[in-house]
């Protein structure tokens, strides 16, 4: 199974907007209470309520400062700003965790190209995870298996949910909606556009893996010029007289 | 990376291993050596493998199932590990079986006999087997992108070196020093090289920048807030940091296990009949002990690009 | 090869129930899906009009809160000694009986010596109404020590408020500030809101000393200095007055701009509103002159200084608006240096706001009619809006800073104008709302109203013929006239000192207030086991209700466990904390899902636990409480779920608005409804009902508003509700403390009272800047909410906890530089008041002279199960016990002067290096005895995998 399929014309994947994410934690958490119960689960915590808890989480938010960038004479100057950095399985066109997978327990699926791990088969060598650049794949010390998001696979198809349930948990929660579900192989599709439209990008595409996500970078920040020269008077000090003639109606 | 012991006992010995079966069939092929001295060197190589894949399938989290590691062999360097040593394990079988009839004989201290071409061919293919399985581990590391030091173009050349040094060491504690003294000292001192050029080499900075990770190249970023306070399997299995002057030092401890000790120890044996056993057991265990450690350092030093992320 | 089978369908479970989330106090809707009677998974609940489907993190870990080995089991009685957490079982019998006889004689001697204080104030519509049977003063919920600033500042200006009461208009708004804000109660509301503008492109501007969360996707980031957001809104207000870019047109349409204030000075009547003989207000009419300030069809002057009929000279409100904020004071290079924002910049922030409020011509072509009747073809927009709460409100001089941005907001005509902050229903009230707080004791033992009110003048203060306070917490006394929820934070030290008096038992719920919501954390804990020389305690009788092995557990002498959130029946009622929108009215039930008793913690045993509203309707039947008991005293109510049906507050009013009448067929108000849980149930838990579209706007002076609000008794007429620049009631306690009137204060609170009645927004410094060498303690600090937990409560959630263990002070790296600090260091934390010892981070997003740390995650060890060496208490800290309950003179409460709300924010501080070898924060206290939860790994949902997903994996999902 670790043969890659032939590239498939579906592309699904996440779109996150890291103009919008606040870093709430929201598709974290979202993410492991669906996937517990899930094809995937269960997503294993260990330590639970001792010194150093650790679990399987297939979805991390990490945050950043950024520092400014001064201007150049193509782009106005960009103050620091803080960052909010989800980070999951980008469902990779060329994904070399899947082509080191020695049981076949790693596989992209040919019709619509989302990478899961078979943990049946799974013998827990964790080569995947060394072979992932994302950090996108977690291992299970409790299950002995590797475990990896699943695109929610088992919401995104399921007839028993309502069609607009029919996306990825951690779409469905996120309060600001900045992760959008679609697929990406369809240049029509909502999330083609957007990507269009904002620019999206790959992360680290001079790797090879052809990652399927993309993430809309921060807009520029719009602080406004405060060297825009002041048109108003300074020198008179205005006082209530001014609106002595002024007519109002009640 | 995170140096897990069973990992690095599983290289460092099943490379000796399969670098004493080289040497061995080596000789078969060549037609020197005793058959007994042989089959001991093929048995004691067979152990040593097997204890390096034992000892790697207690890095497994379900070691029942590690039969399917076999299925991959089209894509997986692990797998074709996994094939190529069962190969070689076939081989090493089929040319401790080519020497058992000179066994059988009553000639075993005699010297060797002439083989035949089908015996020349099974020794050949042992070497390369045995080789190829070294070079398929040393792939499985240098094939991954996201770790750069693993890239190196020396890795594979190292590995196949290492088993061929460690493992000659080996044959020649069992079978006693011979010629081939001069060209243990001549891989001692080329690994020595190539493990001062690597160690180099690595030192540069991964080759992306943590703006690059998050998509944002052109930025810098620092981190503010990790997702999670405490240490997590990624932190845990990529993000291990071994601190600057423990490196150094454990550089320093290496080149000297692995390179100096056994060239000073190896440098009588050069000249005839200038030698000793217990020096030549010393020299071999020092070297297993310095690839010990240079494996160590393999792991702990090479850094995941995922943590540019932490 | 071929890929594995997979079950694309599973099931998402074998029932669902939709309730409301209590992970905190939004109260989102959610849908709770169970397979073979475990929680399979927790949605939002897509319908819902609070959040619409999505879901924040602390609701997904519901979950675990619901599991969690921290429940407790059944009824303490402690036998240790107090603080020790040492108790034994007891049977709910015991109990009820215990605490009966605790309170029986109580209610008998002086119903004031039972303090009843709710820490979350979610049941208030209960509690509040159980004291006033009760017949204690002494009530209080947790927004004296929140928001209340927020609240009062805007009830006594607007008639609503900011908080969870009040909101953008997400969908039009093209500017946005957002005042201190971390988290809010609006949690999911205001993170969809601002995805809203995000997609728009409207312009975020964050004011905030640090910049993280919502501030870390503003399109600006202003890092004020803490406690001078004030200041800064003058500027802004005076750079607007300068430029004449306001609204004059809505002042004196919405608002007081042009009532007369009568001038003279030493007068009783100086500083009032000009009134004629029936007791109108009057304003200037150009022709006409002094007329109904409240008639229309005027032309009202603004300016200008008017001699009324009988002598007397007034000047309009606006008058001395203007020229108290034309005031070079006030310019923005005048105040930049003390707020860190440089004058540039506040101009054209000023210039921004008046370009969205008014170039941004924004209409919607809806037609509606004013309170007088004249009809619009449209709304006008200002597309405007702001949000603020505790970076304003938890400062000494909050009350006066949230004025002080309602009279930038009214300025620019953005209250309720399309674009603009939006009044949610049942507010806009009456300014200020009607309801007084109860004082005099009814015939049969009883309050005469509920213990919190609103003060309308110094009348209605609760002190007793000296001016002194008559409650335990000194709310609405003359040190905290407007106190209006009241004063959870100085409770516990005068319960102690016996200050006003001695009480005899205090009953709690939902408070953890010997942690992380009391102030002066460590000597909280001690007043709380303090002893007489008899040994007898300070405060002798402790009854507390949790649901979980909090800190406050252990100071409890009888605790009675609550259930989960999934297993009680809970009201979200208008008559409370309501969960309106702009556009509807709502209200929401919670129901049980489970049976608590089929839900053991590890110790395998049946959980015996109640909810506490249904223990406290019990408890008052037993104590015959009015309105509790039937003439035969027998119970009234059988339970909670009973009280909400069939109670009434009024004829028709009852807790819930929906399907009432006796068919379910009224809304709002009607007879009750026997089946009403059960038509919640089936609308997924709420209720709710849109306000007819033309009366979304202008909600103050919309008649078809005021008509459909009047229907359901959110107002108690249909008169257009006038927004409040100038405050009189203030002024008249400023009158008092000048010596007018038949209450003024005792002297030593003249002065002070003088000084803050102010009824102009004022800006001063907060106490503690002002009361502590700036040399000595230089930095601010301050806390902010992690938005993937609420306060202690998930300290024991295995999800949210494995996020967050520990927190650290983040500092500047410039200062830390300064400091001499270093990444991870351990530094000490001096205040006027404590020092503390914890580890420093460095982040270049925090104004560089305050430091910061995340709230409530430092927890005492041993609580709430957690291991005695987990990071939550090795390193983890509360800046709580740096925070003084009392000034720096120790005069009064650390808290504004004018509401009494909690000035957490106001905390200076100095750090350095730890000279100790530290490697846990100080200061630590003696562990909990509780016993640690089980620590096996967690496997959950093994089972429900396994049953739609068949594996080899095993199916053994059990948790403790
Ligand atoms: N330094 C600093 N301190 C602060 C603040 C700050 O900003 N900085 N903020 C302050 C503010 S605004 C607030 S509101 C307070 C909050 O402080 P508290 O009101 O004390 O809130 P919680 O920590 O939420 O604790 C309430 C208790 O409710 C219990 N509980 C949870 N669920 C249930 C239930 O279903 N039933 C019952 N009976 N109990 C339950 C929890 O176990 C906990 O013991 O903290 C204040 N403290
Ligand atoms: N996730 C989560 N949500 C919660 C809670 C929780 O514990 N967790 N608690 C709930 C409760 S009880 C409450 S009261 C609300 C509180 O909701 P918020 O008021 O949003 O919460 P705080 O964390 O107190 O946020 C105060 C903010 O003001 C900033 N600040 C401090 N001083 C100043 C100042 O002088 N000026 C300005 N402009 N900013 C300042 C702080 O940096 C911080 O960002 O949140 C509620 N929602
Ligand atoms: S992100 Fe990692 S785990 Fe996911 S497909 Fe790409 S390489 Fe594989
Ligand atoms: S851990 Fe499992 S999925 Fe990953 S490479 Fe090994 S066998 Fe394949
Ligand atoms: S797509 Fe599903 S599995 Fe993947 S991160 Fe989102 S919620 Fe988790
Ligand atoms: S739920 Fe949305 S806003 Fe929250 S961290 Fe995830 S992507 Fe960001
Ligand atoms: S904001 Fe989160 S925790 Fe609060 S009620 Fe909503 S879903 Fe629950
Ligand atoms: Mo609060």
């Amino acid at each position: 199974m670790t043969d890659l399929p032939p590239p498939s014309k579906k592309k699904l994947g996440l779109v996150i907007d890291l103009d919008t994410c606040v870093g709430c934690h929201a598709c974290a958490t979202g993410c492991k209470q669906w996937n517990s119960g899930g094809m995937a689960g269960p997503v294993t915590d260990e330590k639970p309520y001792g010194k150093d808890p650790a679990g399987v989480w297939f979805n991390r938010i990490h945050a950043y400062e950024l520092e400014q960038v001064p201007a150049t004479p193509e782009a106005p100057a960009q103050p620091a700003m803080t960052l909010h950095f989800p980070r999951s399985c980008l469902h990779c066109e060329t994904p070399a965790c899947v082509t080191v997978c020695p049981t076949g327990a790693s596989y992209k699926r040919a019709s619509d190209g989302i990478v899961l791990v078979d943990e049946d088969k799974c013998i827990g060598c964790k080569l995947c995870s060394w072979a992932c650049p994302y950090g996108a794949r977690e291992y299970s010390e409790v299950e002995g298996v590797m475990k990896k998001c699943t695109l929610c696979v088992d919401r995104i198809y399921n007839e028993n949910l309502p069609e607009s349930e029919r996306e990825p948990a951690c779409v469905q929660v996120c309060p600001t909606r900045a992760r959008h579900f679609g697929d990406l192989g369809d240049p029509e599709s909502k999330v083609s556009k957007l990507v269009a439209e904002r620019g999206g990008l790959p992360l680290l595409p001079e790797l090879g893996y052809a990652p399927v996500n993309r993430y809309l970078p921060p807009r520029p920040r719009r602080a406004g010029g405060d060297d825009v020269a002041v048109a108003e008077d300074t020198t008179t000090e205005a006082t209530p007289k001014r609106w002595l003639d002024r007519i109002l109606r009640r | 990376m995170h140096p897990a012991l069973s990992v690095i006992f599983f290289t460092t010995l099943s490379g000796a291993g399969y670098g004493l079966l080289f040497w061995t069939a080596y000789a078969v092929l060549c037609g020197q050596g005793q058959p007994r001295a042989l089959l001991i060197a093929i048995a004691v190589s067979v152990v040593l493998s097997t204890i390096g894949l034992l000892s790697s399938l207690w890095h497994l989290g379900k070691p029942a199932r590690a039969w399917r590691a076999f299925s991959q062999w089209r894509t997986s360097w692990l797998s074709r590990e996994g094939v190529a040593s069962l190969a070689t394990f076939v081989a090493a079988v089929a040319l401790a079986a080519t020497l058992l009839p000179d066994l059988m004989d009553g000639d075993a201290r005699g010297t060797m006999p002439s083989f035949d071409w089908t015996g020349r061919g099974i020794a050949v293919l042992a070497m390369a087997m045995a080789m190829a399985t070294v070079f398929c581990t040393a792939m499985i590391y240098a094939s991954l992108k996201p770790i750069p030091a693993w890239r190196h173009r020396l890795v594979p050349t190292v590995y196949v070196l290492f088993a061929l040094f460690t493992g000659g060491l080996l044959d020649m504690v069992i079978r006693g020093p011979d010629s081939s003294a001069l060209l243990l000292i001549l891989l001692a001192a080329a690994l020595w090289i190539m493990k001062v050029r690597y160690w180099r080499a690595i030192g540069a900075a991964l080759p992306a920048t943590r703006g690059d990770a998050i998509g944002l190249p052109g930025r810098t970023a620092t981190v503010f807030e990790r997702p999670h306070t405490e240490a997590n399997y990624l932190t845990r299995e990529m993000g291990f940091v071994v601190a600057r002057k423990h490196a150094k030092w454990l550089r320093v401890a290496s080149v000297a296990l692995f390179a100096v000790i056994p060239i000073v120890l190896l440098a009588p044996v050069i000249v005839p009949h200038l030698h000793s056993m217990p020096l030549l057991v010393v020299a071999a265990l020092s070297a297993l002990a310095g690839a010990f450690v240079e494996r160590w350092l393999f792991f702990a030093e090479a850094k995941h690009m995922v943590t540019l992320y932490y | 090869m071929r890929e594995p089978q997979l079950n694309p369908s599973p099931s998402p479970g074998d029932a669902v129930h939709a309730t409301t989330c209590y992970m905190c106090a939004c109260r989102c809707g959610i849908k709770v899906w169970t397979l073979e009677g475990r929680i399979r998974y927790i949605q939002g609940n897509p319908d819902h009009p609070v959040n619409r489907g999505v879901l924040c993190a602390k609701g997904s870990a519901g979950l675990m809160q619901h599991y969690s080995p921290a429940r407790l089991t059944r009824p303490l009685l402690r036998v240790g000694e107090r603080g020790k957490g040492e108790f034994k079982e007891i049977g709910w019998d015991e109990a009820m009986a215990i605490a009966t006889s605790w309170l029986a004689p109580i209610r008998a001697r002086n119903p004031d010596e039972l303090a009843f204080f709710t820490g979350r104030d979610q049941s208030q519509a209960l509690t509040g109404w159980w004291a006033q049977q009760f017949g204690t003063v002494n009530y209080a919920a947790h927004g004296g020590f929140c928001s209340v600033n927020m609240a009062a500042g805007g009830l006594y200006t607007l008639g609503g408020s900011f908080w969870e009461f009040g909101e953008p208009d997400w969908d039009h708004t093209q500017y946005l500030m957002l005042w201190g804000v971390a988290e809010d109660h609006d949690s999911n509301p205001i993170k969809l809101g601002l995805g809203k503008l995000k997609a728009r492109g409207a312009k975020i501007v964050a004011v905030n000393p640090v910049r993280s969360g919502y501030g870390a996707i503003a399109d600006e980031w202003i890092g004020i200095r803490p406690g001078t957001d004030g200041l800064f809104a003058f500027a802004l207000i005076h750079e607007l007055l300068r430029s004449d870019r306001i609204d004059l047109d809505y002042l004196v349409r919405y608002a007081n701009a042009h009532w007369l204030v009568v001038r003279n000075p030493g007068g009783a009547d100086d500083g009032l509103f000009a009134r004629d003989l029936d007791g109108n207000v009057l304003c200037w009419d150009r022709e006409r002159g002094a007329v109904d300030a409240r008639a229309v069809d005027t032309t009202p002057m603004v300016v200008g200084e008017y001699t009324l009929p009988g002598g007397r000279t007034a000047v309009p409100v606006f008058q001395l608006l203007a020229e108290r904020y034309l005031d070079p004071q006030y310019a923005p290079d005048a105040v930049s240096e003390r707020c860190g924002i440089p004058g540039d910049t506040i101009r054209r922030i000023a210039r921004e706001l008046a370009s969205a409020a008014f170039d941004s011509k924004l209409s919607l072509p809806i037609a509606w009619t004013d309170a007088w009747g004249r009809e619009h073809a449209t709304m006008e927009g200002r597309a405007v809006s702001m949000h603020a709460m505790r970076g304003i409100s938890a400062h000494s001089n909050g009350f006066h800073t949230c004025r002080a941005l309602h009279v930038l907001q009214l300025l620019l005509g953005a209250v309720d104008a399309p674009g603009s902050f939006r009044f949610q229903p049942p507010f806009p009230k009456p300014i200020p709302p009607g309801n007084r707080p109860g004082k005099a004791r009814r015939a049969d033992g009883g309050l005469d109203s509920t213990p919190l009110g609103f003060v309308h003048a110094p009348e209605d203060l609760v002190v007793d013929a000296d001016g002194q306070p008559r409650r335990i917490d000194h709310a609405y006394s003359w040190a905290y006239p407007l106190a209006a929820h009241g004063m959870m934070h100085t409770m516990i030290r005068n319960a102690w000192a016996g200050d006003p008096y001695r009480i005899d038992t205090l009953l709690m719920f939902m408070a953890n207030m010997s942690w992380n919501s009391a102030m002066n954390t460590s000597e909280t804990m001690h007043w709380l086991t303090d002893t007489f020389e008899d040994g007898e305690y300070r405060i002798p009788r402790i009854i507390y209700s949790d649901a979980y092995a909090s800190e406050m557990v252990a100071y409890a002498d009888l605790v009675l466990p609550d259930t989960t959130y999934l297993e009680r029946h809970d009201a979200i009622s208008l008559l409370d904390r309501p969960i309106s929108d702009a556009d509807c009215a709502s209200d929401a039930i919670r129901h049980p899902i489970f049976d608590s008793a089929t839900q053991p913690t590890d110790d395998g045993r049946p959980r015996d636990v109640r909810g506490f509203q249904t223990v406290l309707l019990e408890l008052g039947a037993r104590l015959g409480l009015p309105g509790m008991v039937e003439a035969d005293g027998a119970p009234k109510y059988a339970d909670y779920a009973d009280y909400i049906v069939n109670h009434e507050r009024t004829p028709g009013v009852g807790l819930l608005a929906g399907w009432r009448g006796e068919d379910g067929s009224l809304e709002g108000k009607g007879a009750p409804n026997p089946h009403q849980l059960q038509q919640y149930i089936a609308h997924g838990g709420f209720w709710h009902s849109p306000i007819p579209e033309s009366a979304r706007y202008y909600k103050m002076a919309n008649r078809d508003y005021l008509r459909w609000a009047h229907g359901f008794g959110f107002v108690p007429n249909e008169q257009p509700i006038v927004m409040q620049l100038y405050s009189e009631t203030l002024q008249k306690f400023r009158l008092a403390a000048l010596g007018h009137g038949a209450h003024q204060p005792p002297d030593e609170h003249r002065t002070r009272v003088a000084t803050y009645f102010d009824p102009l927004p004022i800006w001063y410094e907060p106490f503690e800047h002002d009361q502590t060498s700036r040399e000595t303690y230089p930095l601010s600090a301050i806390t902010q909410r992690p938005m993937h937990m609420y306060h202690a409560w998930h300290s024991q959630n295995a999800w949210l906890r494995q996020i967050q263990t520990r927190n650290a002070l983040f500092v500047h790296p410039d200062t830390g530089a300064r400091y001499g600090l270093a990444e991870d260091d351990w530094v000490d934390v001096d205040s006027h008041h404590g020092t503390i010892t914890v580890q420093v981070r460095f982040a270049g997003n925090v104004q560089p002279d305050t430091v910061w740390t995340w709230n409530a995650i430092g927890k005492r060890r041993g609580a709430w199960r957690l291991s005695k060496d987990a990071p939550e208490s090795k390193r983890g800290f509360l800046l709580n016990h740096l925070i003084s309950d009392v000034t720096p003179k120790g005069d009064y409460a650390n808290a504004d002067p004018v509401t009494g709300q909690a000035a957490w924010f106001d905390l200076r501080v100095r750090i350095r290096k730890s000279d100790a070898t530290a490697d846990e924060s100080a200061p630590q206290f003696a562990p909990l005895q509780f016993k640690p939860a089980p620590d096996h790994p967690l496997r959950y949902g093994a089972k429900s995998r396994n049953h739609e997903h068949p594996s080899k994996t095993s199916t053994d999902d059990t948790l403790p």
